[in-house]
C-alpha cells in the first residue's frame, strides 16, 4: 500500500502516542506539533523506518509569535519522503527566554547551514551544532533581526524625515 | 573629435599648459571598473552595448582588476556584508581614482531601508558623482560619466597631495 499523509500520521501516532501534541493539514499539507525535546526521536524515526523513508530535509526555519507566552518561537522542519512522494511539516514550540533545541545535524548534514540561518535570524541555539555562528548577516550584528521586537528599518537612514511624508 | 583646450596657436605650434593636456588625455581614456550587483548593472550592459556605446567617450576598455582601473562604477544594492569588499576594491585602485554611484540603492540604499543593506556607499568610500534613478537609463549613466570627465579635466594633476583630499580619505579611514 502506498504511503500517504494519513498512514504516516497513523504510524507516528502508534509509535509516539505521547509526542503527537496536535495535527492539522492547512492547504493539504500535514502539520504535526511535537514537544521540542522529542524532535530528534521523531525525525530519526521518520528517516530510518524503511516504509516511511523521509530521507530529505527540505527546509528548517523558525517562526516568531510574540503573543503566546512560554511558546513564542516555533522551529519548523519540512520533511520529504522521495520514494513515497509524501511531505510533512513538524513544529516544535520553544520559549523565547530560553530558545534551545537539539541540533538535527547528526541526522541530516543539510541541517547544518539551515540551523545557522535560523540562529542568525531568530537566535535559536541548536544544542550539539558543530559550528553555530551567523551565516548571512554581518558578524558584528547585535540582534536577531526576524524577532519582532527588532525594527526592520535601518536606524542610520537620514533621508526618511516624517515631515516629507506627511506623517 | 575632442576639442583642443584653450591655448596660444600660431603657424606650426600650439602652446597650452601641461595640466590641461594631461587632463584631456585622462578624461578621454577612463578605464571603468564595473561593480555591478543588481539591475543597475543590467542598464550598464546596455550602456556598453552598441546602441548607447560608452566607448565613444573613451571608456572603451573595462577593467576587471581594480589595480588598472580609474573609475569605480558602483551599480546596485550593496549589502552590509558586501561593504568591506567594496572598500577593499576601492583601496586597491591606484591614484588618480574616481567613483560614480549609479542608482538609488548605491546612492542612498533606495527602497531597501532594512537592517541588512548599506544606506549609501558614501558611508564607506568617497563618491564623486551620483546618478539618480531606479534604475537610471543608459543616457543618465553616460551623463554621469561625462560629469566625471569634466571633473577629470579640471582637476589638479596631483589631487592626491592636496590637504583636502587627504583629509577626505582620512575621514573614511583610508590610508
Amino acid at each position: 500500500m502506498a504511503l500517504t499523509q494519513e498512514t504516516t500520521l497513523a504510524r507516528l501516532q502508534d509509535h509516539f502516542a505521547d509526542a503527537i501534541l496536535s495535527h492539522d493539514a492547512p492547504y493539504g499539507f500535514l502539520t504535526i506539533e511535537i514537544p521540542a525535546d522529542r524532535n530528534l526521536d521523531v525525525i530519526g524515526f521518520l528517516k530510518n523506518e524503511a516504509d516511511l523513508a523521509f530521507g530529505y530535509m527540505t527546509d528548517l526555519c523558525a517562526v516568531h509569535m510574540p503573543n503566546q507566552p512560554g511558546r513564542e518561537i516555533a522551529v519548523v522542519y519540512h520533511m520529504h519522503s522521495l520514494t513515497n512522494n509524501v511531505r510533512l511539516r513538524l513544529k516544535c514550540w520553544i520559549p523565547e527566554a530560553n530558545p534551545e533545541i537539539a541540533s538535527a545535524t547528526p541526522l541530516f548534514a543539510a541541517a547544518n547551514w539551515m540551523e545557522r540561518e535560523t540562529y542568525d535570524f531568530f537566535g535559536v541555539r541548536f544544542q550539539g551544532h558543530p559550528n553555530l555562528k551567523r551565516i548571512l548577516n554581518v558578524d558584528e550584528m547585535e540582534m536577531f533581526p526576524l524577532l519582532k521586537q527588532y525594527p526592520l528599518e535601518d536606524s542610520s537612514r537620514e533621508d526618511k524625515d516624517d515631515r516629507f511624508f506627511g506623517r | 573629435m575632442v576639442e583642443a583646450p584653450a591655448g596660444v596657436e600660431g603657424q606650426g605650434f600650439f602652446a597650452t599648459s601641461l595640466d590641461t593636456v594631461i587632463g584631456l588625455a585622462r578624461a578621454n581614456s577612463i578605464w571603468p571598473l564595473p561593480f555591478a550587483t543588481s539591475c543597475c548593472g543590467i542598464e550598464f550592459m546596455a550602456t556598453m552595448g552598441s546602441n548607447y556605446d560608452l566607448s565613444r567617450f573613451g571608456s572603451e576598455r573595462l577593467s576587471f582588476s581594480p589595480r588598472q582601473a580609474d573609475l569605480l562604477m558602483v551599480m546596485g544594492t550593496i549589502a552590509k556584508k558586501m561593504a568591506p569588499v567594496l572598500k577593499h576594491v576601492y583601496e586597491q585602485m591606484a591614484e588618480p581614482r574616481w567613483v560614480i554611484s549609479v542608482g538609488a540603492c548605491a546612492s542612498s540604499g533606495g527602497i531597501f531601508d532594512t537592517y541588512s543593506v548599506l544606506q549609501g556607499i558614501d558611508r564607506i568610500i568617497p563618491v564623486d558623482v551620483y546618478v539618480p534613478g531606479c534604475p537610471p537609463r543608459p543616457e543618465q549613466i553616460i551623463d554621469g560619466v561625462m560629469k566625471i570627465q569634466e571633473l577629470v579635466k579640471s582637476e589638479s594633476l596631483r589631487r592626491r597631495n592636496q590637504p583636502e583630499y587627504k583629509a577626505l580619505l582620512a575621514s573614511y579611514g583610508i590610508e
